[in-house]
């Protein structure tokens, strides 16, 4: 992840339009930053181990990022509003249980209507948070706590001491994850291509710019007559609809399900959205950046494990990157907030 | 209603006869306002006189009780802030709210923005009418910049852009000018102006009765709740005003005359990258120096450097003669200096916190024993200092939220005064304060320098430097340039000094 | 609302309620009893609950029971109220409480003598609470991501240490701890012990001295707290460091209590312990909440946790009962501030259609 932030001497000698040129570099350059990390790493890696770069071993890496990036955007919604989602693990497990369920109980179902089932019970999930903490006002720190263990509790009961095993899912279905087009999976494309719309939504869009909004200035956005519960309440359903297909998607790789299905997932998807430059306290980033940081931090583990690093340093690296990243993100904000009053006050306004 | 000289044209805005109460307290009492195409209407009045509860009425965050509205002619309800936008009214906080990460654009179009295909948001379009607004009111303002590190100036002229951009018609700038220097001050007057020539209407609420007359055509003055007076500002003097808002003469004595004593601070070439340069003073017991200059010119940075707030990378402070070690309020207090903060709801106060805890914040370990504090110490520290600064509140349990600004203030110097500090930093002293407390602060300024405290004071009112201070040390662009002695100070030559030879138009 | 430093006493009063449930002066007194006399009802009921629905409930063996199951969880959450209060928060605690159990086994396996290993590991839950304190207070982090990144941290350096390893040869006079009560007091374990004791001394500093009126301004306004002379950084970091070595503490007693190190121990705790703390009534925000609360709901929870268990509730469900409690402890302040709103906007509704109807009268 490159700075790339300009010392204070540059700075003055832009003049007032230079101001938005440095931002939008600094504020592409997060993006920037971490497809050259990903480049960097790629290489590095390959270089050490020839066989990190063939087409199964990034075939996997998709596929094991493929779930995370599609959480990523329904956090990233959350998260640029203030707000956090801690319930969409707990969501996960019991969607991928659920739908999984389904083939055991309606043979011969079409596929797409255990996707939908997976996308109702996400869908009511994130109702239950968005009314909560939007009508109801109630830090979603709190709200997503509690219904993170409610509905892990729930799925516990409905799992009961039993699980899904995949051999009684349909093979089109534990296929999905595979099928690829030219070495790289169908699943993954689909995903970027939502992702990248879900990106273009919260930019180009009236309701998604106001999610930015309220999560910049909430005192602002009351006042400024935006509907802060419904948007953020849109937000939260979004969010648990999301995490409803991805336990669908869930149940199509792993097959095997039990109750701890998707456990701790909201946590990691957390960190992707935060390496991938989006505040955690809002008001700005993206959710292609918080897909390529789920991106990156996959790839990461993927290099080391190719790297005959031993898969118990795993979490702690992921730990250090999360940190790493939040340390370099208040670094980089830091600077720019001091450059730009400089500037101002130089040119004594 | 007073007589007009605007013409017989229909009034944007009128108010007639509203009042409002809150509980047993009469905020407002028959109150009639009148705002015309191209008039800028000046208000003013003490704290307490109504002016917040006007303003809030016209926002559509209170409604009267008695009384209507109407806009444009026509008998208005407002029902809430959404709708007095609606109906052409926009009101300019003393302290705008931006998003500060959202583009200036963004900001004045939010929730609004130009659409085209696909009902996607249009940026060109954005673009090009926030450039051609900015261009009508003559500012300079990159409108793809996010808002963050604005400022306050530059924020007003966003949040005016963003008025105009929903043709509001009528205008509220509530004390805009508190935070600004006298450049940002003429810059915001010329803007002001360029609203009046296309029509809007202009209430413009403000505590520095100077500027009244330079930039209103008429003024309202409200007392405790009641209008006073409307009427045109010409033939009008500034103590005509303050006996109207008042209703009795304030007499105000000049400083000097004081004798000063031994150097109590000594700032030997304190450097800050970037902020300021090789700045030097000092500052004798019994003294008050004031550091002017315009806004940013580092005259804050260098106070909370001495106080240990903020880092300073090169020179000294030193205190009695002793070295102050940097960056350690905890050392400055030990020291003895007290340091009241240019933003007291901010940094002053815990605004939740009781009064009597406000004012024993800075003292918690001298008011118990063993490392307990005491309940009935703590009321009575404050109730002492809640008297000898005449302090107005209910009671002291009350949070320090329920007090006027004034109030507030004196809290915050009784907090440091209730330390005996031998040098008394104060940053903005009477900034958005009703007229009757800051005779009151200054007093106790001058009061404390007769006992030998020295006092190092930050003012962007001149009137007021130039009333209290025994020198003047004025700051451009991070540096020490002149010193003035009280003898040889007039306005003119401290603003020659703070704003130098940088050009004007510095948008 | 915008800052307005003009408003009269009568329109700030009005201003603050049209906003938030009050939490200041001798009302937040009131709300703070309010919200503990409801606990101390909730924990009636639990107990009558609990003795009615199993015989077992109470008798000494079964509290002895509750107490082993709620010690760790109880030790931890002492710091975390203290530093919820000034505004931040500690997710690294159960990691920490499983690092310092997986290094605990780890150096028995290598033979150190346990004096020094108990030292050892709770000189390293000094070090993790450091580095927390450092990335919040040096560098200014906000501490719900850092701690988010301490606790993947920590976990993962309890993984490397331990591996898949489960150490479970520890010696009998301290696993005695899982088996036997503090002598002479029938029920108590050796983790409630420890609680007590701490609780105590927590509750003092925090309500008594002026450090804990220091930690109540700091989470209320850092800005204010920093320009009144509170050294903010120096006292967030101390505290990061206590949470540190009690859950390093806790650690210790967990493993002894399971007879146990393994890498997992702890897992997915923390959420308990910040669930307790705010069920405690200490405001997410910061600047409000009382040790005394945070016992209560210890209790609370876990008595309610017991309870069910004897009725033979499907303990791995427990999480709905926490969950429940946790949003039932936010709603309910809410609520009343909900009804509140709603009656100021009807009322509003009705003075408006009042005045529409003077302003069209002929």
């Amino acid at each position: 992840m490159t700075t790339g932030v300009e010392t204070p001497l540059e700075v003055a000698a832009l003049d007032t339009a230079g101001t938005r040129h440095l931002v939008d570099l600094v504020f592409r350059i997060r993006e920037f930053g971490i497809v050259a990390a990903l480049a960097l790493l790629v290489l590095v890696t390959a270089s050490i181990q020839s066989r990190f770069l063939t087409q199964t071993e990034l075939k996997f890496i998709l596929q094991d990022t493929a779930i995370f990036a599609l959480l990523a955007l329904g956090e990233t919604m959350v998260v640029v509003s203030r707000n956090v989602d801690l319930s969409i693990g707990s969501v996960v497990g019991l969607s991928a249980f659920v739908s999984a369920n389904v083939f055991g109980q309606v043979p011969g179902v079409p596929i797409p209507v255990v996707f939908l089932v997976g996308l109702g019970i996400g869908l009511v999930c994130g109702a239950v948070n968005g009314l909560i903490s939007a009508v109801g006002r109630v830090p979603s720190l709190v709200v997503t706590l509690a219904t993170l263990y409610i509905i892990r509790g729930i799925d516990i009961l409905v799992v009961g001491g039993g699980q899904v095993v995949a051999s009684s899912l349909p093979n089109s279905f534990v296929l999905i994850p595979n099928e690829s087009i030219g070495g790289v999976p169908y699943l993954a494309i689909v995903i970027a291509a939502v992702v990248v719309a879900g990106a273009y939504y919260l930019r180009s869009y009236r309701s998604g710019r106001e999610l930015y909004a309220i999560g910049s200035n909430p005192d602002a956005a009351r006042l400024g007559g935006i509907p802060i519960a419904k948007r953020v309440f849109t937000a939260f359903a979004v969010s648990g609809a999301i995490a409803g297909v991805a336990g669908v998607l869930y149940a199509s790789r792993y097959g095997t399900i039990d109750s701890t299905a998707g456990t701790g997932y909201e946590l990691q998807v957390i960190a992707a959205v935060v390496v991938g430059g989006v505040a955690i306290f809002g008001g700005s980033g993206t959710a292609i950046g918080a897909a390529l940081g789920a991106l990156l931090l996959n790839t990461i583990i993927s290099a080391l494990y190719v790297l005959g690093v031993s898969p118990f340093w795993d979490q702690a690296i992921s730990g250090l990157l999360l940190i790493t990243a939040i340390a370099l993100d208040r670094g980089i904000s830091v600077r720019l907030t001091a450059a730009l009053r400089k500037r101002r006050s130089r040119l004594g306004a | 209603m007073g007589d007009n000289d605007v013409g017989e044209q229909t009034a944007l805005l009128s108010l007639q006869h509203a009042s409002k109460a809150f509980g047993a307290v009469q905020a407002l009492e028959d109150v009639s306002l009148d705002l015309y195409p191209g008039e800028v209407h000046g208000l003013v009045g003490e704290n307490g006189a109504g002016k917040s509860t006007l303003v809030k009425i016209l926002a559509g965050v209170h409604s009267p009780e008695a009384g209507r509205l109407l806009v444009g002619g026509r008998d208005t309800v407002l029902s809430g802030p959404a709708a007095a936008r609606d109906a052409g009214v926009a009101i300019i906080y003393q302290e705008p709210t931006l998003f500060p990460d959202l583009t200036v654009a963004e900001n004045i179009f939010i929730g609004r923005q130009p659409l085209t295909t696909g009902r996607r948001i249009d940026g060109r379009e954005m673009h090009r009418q926030v450039s051609a607004i900015f261009e009508r009111l003559g500012v300079r303002l990159d409108p793809g910049r996010i808002a963050r590190g604005l400022s306050i100036a530059e924020q007003q002229i966003v949040e005016i852009g963003k008025a105009l951009s929903l043709d509001a018609k009528v205008i509220v700038m509530d004390e805009p000018t508190a935070a600004l220097s006298a450049v940002e001050v003429a810059r915001l007057f010329r803007v002001v102006e360029t609203l009046r020539e296309h029509g809007a209407a202009v209430l413009f609420i403000s505590h520095r009765l100077g500027e009244v007359p330079q930039l209103c055509q008429r003024v309202t003055v409200l007392r405790d709740g009641k209008l006073v007076l409307t009427r045109p500002l010409a033939g009008l003097t500034t103590d005509d005003l303050v006996r109207a808002m008042v209703g009795r003469e304030i007499q105000e004595r000049a400083a000097g005359g004081r004798s000063t004593g031994e150097i109590v601070l000594q700032v030997e070439r304190l450097t800050r990258e970037g902020v300021f340069v090789d700045v030097s003073f000092d500052v004798r017991a019994g003294e008050i120096v004031a550091l002017a200059g315009l806004v940013g010119a580092g005259r804050s940075e260098v106070a909370t450097a001495i106080f240990g707030i903020d880092r300073y990378d090169a020179g000294s402070v030193k205190l009695g003669g002793r070295k102050l070690r940097r960056g350690s309020p905890t050392a400055a207090m030990a020291a003895g200096i007290g340091f009241v903060p240019e933003d007291r709801r901010q940094q002053g106060l815990v605004m939740e916190m009781s009064i009597a805890q406000n004012v024993a914040l800075a003292s918690l370990g001298r008011l118990g024993r063993i490392g307990f504090i005491r309940g009935a110490a703590e009321q009575r520290f404050a109730a002492d200092w809640a008297v000898r600064l005449g302090l107005r509140y209910g009671r002291l349990t009350n949070p320090a939220s329920s007090l006027s600004g004034g109030n507030q203030q004196k809290v915050v110097l009784a907090k440091w005064l209730g330390r005996n500090p031998a040098l008394l930093i104060v940053d903005e002293p009477t900034r958005g304060i009703d007229v009757a407390t800051k005779v009151e602060v200054h007093r106790l300024l001058t009061e404390l320098a007769a006992e030998g405290v020295a006092v190092l004071m930050i003012s962007s009112e001149l009137p007021e430097v130039l009333l209290l201070a025994d020198r003047i040390l004025v700051m451009r662009e991070g540096r020490l340039v002149t010193e003035l002695a009280h003898t040889e100070a007039t306005e003119e030559r401290i603003v020659a000094a703070a704003a130098g030879g940088v050009s004007e138009e510095a948008a | 609302m915008a800052p307005d430093p003009n408003s009269t006493p009568a329109e700030s009063a009005s201003a603050t309620a049209e906003n938030q449930p009050p939490r200041v002066g001798p009302r937040r007194m009131q709300a703070l009893l309010r919200w503990e006399s409801g606990l101390a009802l909730a924990a009636v009921f639990v107990v009558l609950f609990g003795s009615t629905s199993s015989s077992q409930f109470l008798t000494q063996h079964n509290f002895f029971y509750l107490c082993l199951n709620v010690g760790e969880v109880a030790l931890m959450a002492l710091p975390m109220t203290l530093i919820v209060i000034t505004g931040e928060i500690d997710l690294s605690v159960a990691s920490t409480l499983g690092m310092s159990s997986a290094l605990l086994g780890d150096l028995w396996t290598h033979g150190w003598p346990m004096p020094l290993i108990i030292v050892t590991v709770l000189a390293t839950g000094a070090v993790a609470g450091a580095f927390n304190g450092l990335l919040v207070t040096r560098f200014g982090l906000p501490s719900l991501a850092v701690t988010i990144g301490t606790l993947t941290l920590y976990r993962g350096i309890a993984v490397i240490v331990l591996g898949p390893s489960t150490i479970s040869n520890f010696p009998g006079r301290y696993t005695d701890i899982g088996i036997n009560p503090i002598p002479h007091t029938g029920f108590v374990s050796y983790s409630v012990g420890f609680f007590a004791v701490l609780a105590v001394l927590f509750g003092l500093a925090l309500h008594v001295t002026p450090f804990g009126r220091t930690l109540y301004a700091m989470g209320l306004n850092k800005d204010a707290a920093l320009y009144a002379g509170i050294r903010v950084k120096r006292t967030k970091t101390l505290l990061f460091i206590i949470s540190g070595v009690v859950c390093s503490l806790a650690g210790i007693l967990w493993t002894f209590r399971l007879a146990t190190a393994v890498q997992d121990n702890g897992l997915g705790l923390e959420l308990n312990v910040v669930a307790v703390v705010l069920l405690g009534g200490v405001s997410i925000f910061g600047g409000k909440g009382s040790i005394v609360g945070v016992v209560l709901a210890l209790f609370v929870f876990a008595a309610l946790q017991n309870a069910l268990f004897l009725t033979n509730f499907d303990q791995r469900a427990l999480g709905i009962v926490t969950g429940a409690l946790l949003l039932v402890s936010v709603l309910l302040p809410s609520a009343g501030s909900f009804a509140r709103r709603g009656r100021e906007l009807l009322r509003q509704r009705s003075r408006r259609s009042r005045a529409l109807a003077e302003a069209v009268r002929p």
